[in-house]
């Protein structure tokens, strides 16, 4: 076989050729510089967007992951390029997001010595990677990239870190090919399907009178919409999601029945506790959903589908454990469950969802008040994409309010930080979703403390034109905690009263148009405005300081005793 | 009595790899569980390692860990076992002055009677070793404390897990790309029913 001579960093980047990578979010640093080296001579190949902090470039590649559905790949020198990577490794642990992060690391031969930017990379990663590798002769990389990338897409995807010494990446070596990696034999992706556990979640759902199908991102990671929307539909079962299933089942499908857990909808959430079968699909009974677990679905017979082992009876004991790829599972029962009409039991949560309307809803959406709301702007949102647009949110209020109120006709269109909860991730992935979907409009919530953690990425949007729209839900508050102060400790505003900066000067010394609005007749315009033009834009939008977000199951409570008001 | 805590032995093959001593040490620390003991050795199989950790948890506690533990990459099965599942040793030594030893006749008959080997002779001390259960060491130990016993340490559990049939078959099937159920298999799914892969 005839070889050819490349350095470790060139093999680092054929790599990405090889599995398809066109976008690499990163920033250069001395440990990482044979890399960008190298990079300056595939610039025609590789896309490479220069954001403003790694946290940033990490958000980034979650958001373009989230979107595209392909792994993001994130480049960051030693030391405190490879520590700032650390909230969004986790991030996307927490939330199996796939990504391959590159980090320069300092010469083998320094290792443990305190060398300039030296940290230990591998074991501060550890906890918050599925796997992770430190690299000291480049002839090793074709090799271990190729097993990266198959470790963060395949299975219960994740991040993976790879760290690579500067001599690896400096060392010339022969180049014989890269092989995609599709078997490791000490990792199995996907437990196989057995089929009686087949038999007995189908036996279970047909006798069900009262079945409540609950949905998480596995649906997404699997790609397994359709499957799934099959599967429900045969069986006429109402379906509710968990942030972040939301999108994987259109909003307006007369089946979804809305949003599970602490700031949920009201009939799923009471509902939990009266159905007579629950089928869990592809989510982990996080206690944001949950609740109070000893009172949580305790008169149903549950079926748990997951293609991770080690989530069936972590937290709720299944009746049925199917595990596997719900690609491959949600056929099987969808063949074995009966056709049927179970138009009473949607009725039920119809009634729920009306008592919702009128005690909850309607005043969020069609306030008295003088302030705005929340839900307003969001349904102003509504009203001008169709639902068409990608929502990105950050965490708090905000993101409870767009969870609860954006509507969404296609999967992949609604991007959250789920299971970490990690303020100033709207931005950085708003501007990778857009990367990842480049058709699509990428339309950022965030609130006025989120922005004010990662606004530097405004330099990111600037430099490559890259088109957000951003809106900052201002309400002069940390605004969840806040709501916490009031109602569970009286009222003591501890270190909530935030203050923000000019929004609109700020975006415009960044080149970004930009406006603020705080008042009703002026959203519609402000929204339109906002989407109709052409390039990023920021909206600064004054909503009420003190509004909560309601329906509320408070901490320590059943889903069933959620609070409308 | 499934929740009580026991002494739960936990046999793990792997990769021989740089770090995942940590990864698997990890998986105890985030649940603040104390490692009663832990023993890395090669197993029967080139190439394959085999740990052996010894907790005190409760059978779901332990289940919950073994899963965590099987997750890893390069982490190709998990076992965990109560003691009567298992054949387990445990080394000990124990350094006692030679004085001691050759004035006091009770010494002498206390070693032959734990069957004690010495692996040391030196003028000055003498150094015993003994396998056998924590509690068999242990006794050895408190009886010889009177005599001053000069230091005493003792080794990890290693154990043998009575119904397991080796895993030389195990691995060739792992190096398959579509393994056999066994493998994919974890224990806890039940021996049960029929299998099919699509």
């Amino acid at each position: 076989m005839e070889t050819k001579q490349l350095t470790g960093s060139q093999a680092v980047l054929e790599a990405c050729i090889a599995e398809g990578v066109d976008t690499i979010f990163g920033y250069p640093g001395g440990a990482i510089m044979p890399i960008y080296d190298a990079l300056y001579d595939y610039m025609d190949k590789l896309k490479h967007v220069l954001v403003r902090h790694e946290q940033g470039g990490i958000h980034a590649g979650q958001g373009y992951a989230r979107t595209s559905g392909k792994v993001g790949v994130v480049f960051a020198t030693s030391g405190p390029g490879a520590t700032n990577l650390v909230t969004g490794l986790a991030d996307a642990m927490i939330d199996s997001t796939p990504l391959v992060c590159i980090t320069g690391q300092v010469f083998a031969h320094l290792l443990g010595t305190d060398a300039f930017q030296e940290t230990d990379i591998i074991n501060i990663t550890m906890p918050v990677t599925k796997w992770n590798y430190q690299i000291t002769d480049a002839t090793e990389i074709p090799q271990i990239l190729a097993k990266a990338f198959y470790l963060a897409k395949t299975g219960r995807p994740g991040p993976v870190l790879i760290d690579i010494t500067k001599n690896a990446q400096f060392q010339s070596f022969d180049y014989e090919g890269y092989t995609i990696c599709n078997h490791v034999r000490s990792y199995r992706p996907k437990p196989i399907v057995r089929k009686e556990f087949i038999d007995e979640a189908v036996q279970l759902i047909n006798e069900a009178k009262k079945p409540l199908v609950i949905f998480g991102q596995g649906v997404i990671l699997g790609k397994a919409e359709k499957e799934f929307k099959a599967f429900i539909e045969k069986s006429g079962m109402p379906a509710a999601w968990t942030i972040l299933g939301l999108s994987a089942l259109p909003t307006d499908h007369p089946q979804n029945v809305g949003m599970l857990g602490m700031h949920g909808n009201y009939g799923p959430n009471v509902l939990t506790n009266d159905c007579d079968v629950l089928i869990a699909v592809g989510m982990r009974f996080d206690d944001r959903v949950t609740g109070r677990l000893d009172k949580y679905a305790k008169q149903a017979k549950i079926i748990h589908l997951d293609i991770d082992p080690s989530e069936i009876d972590k937290n709720i004991l299944a009746h049925v454990g199917v595990w596997g790829d719900c690609k491959e599972t949600l056929p099987l029962l969808t063949m074995g469950i009966e056709q049927k009409d179970r138009t009473e039991w949607l009725n039920v949560f119809a009634g729920y969802a009306k008592e919702e309307y009128e005690q909850c809803i309607h005043e969020e959406m069609h306030p008295t008040a003088e302030a705005l709301s929340m839900a307003e702007v969001i349904h102003a949102v509504n009203e001008i994409t169709k639902g068409d647009a990608v929502m990105v949110t950050d965490v708090g209020q905000h993101q409870m309010v767009t969870c609860r109120y954006a509507k969404f006709n296609q999967t992949r269109s609604n991007v959250t930080s789920g299971g970490l909860g990690t303020m100033g991730f709207g931005l950085p992935a708003a501007i990778g979703a857009k990367f990842g979907a480049p058709e699509r409009t990428v339309i950022a919530v965030i609130g006025d403390g989120g922005i004010q953690m990662t606004l530097q990425e405004f330099g990111t949007i600037m430099q490559t034109g890259v088109e957000v729209k951003v809106m900052i839900l201002n309400n002069e508050f940390l605004g969840m905690v806040r709501q916490w102060q009031q109602l569970f400790m009286d009222k003591r505003y501890s270190f909530v009263d935030i203050a923000s900066p000019d929004y609109v000067m700020l975006a415009n010394s960044y080149r970004i148009a930009a406006a603020k609005v705080s008042k009703r007749e002026d959203l519609v315009d402000a929204v339109t405005k906002m989407l109709a033009h052409k390039g990023s834009y920021v909206l600064e939008v004054m909503v009420g300081k003190e509004n909560n977000v309601f329906p509320m199951v408070p901490q320590g409570c059943s889903v069933s005793e959620i609070r409308l008001k | 009595m499934e929740n009580e805590k026991q002494e739960f032995t936990i046999t793990v093959y792997t990769e021989n790899q740089v770090g995942l001593l940590n990864r698997i040490a990890i998986i105890f620390s985030r649940r603040k569980i104390n490692v009663e003991s832990l023993n890395t050795s090669p197993s029967e199989v080139p190439g394959i390692h085999r740990f052996t950790i010894v907790v005190v948890e409760s059978r779901e506690v332990v289940l919950k860990i073994v899963r965590q533990i099987e997750k890893q990459v390069e982490v190709l099965k998990a076992y965990y076992n109560t003691n009567d599942e298992i054949v387990w040793q445990e080394l000990a030594l124990y350094k006692v002055l030679s004085d001691e030893i050759t004035e006091k006749v009770k010494v002498e008959r206390l070693l032959r009677e734990f069957g004690a080997r010495a692996v040391a002779i030196r003028k000055d001390f003498i150094v015993f070793e003994t396998t056998g259960h924590r509690e068999e060491t242990n006794k050895l130990m408190e009886a010889l404390a009177p005599f001053g016993l000069v230091e005493f340490v003792r080794s990890a559990r290693v154990a043998i897990i009575k119904e397991s049939a080796g895993f030389h078959e195990k691995l060739k099937d792992f190096e398959k790309s579509e393994p056999g159920l066994e493998l994919v298999e974890n224990e806890y799914l039940g021996q049960r029913g029929n299998v099919f892969t699509m």
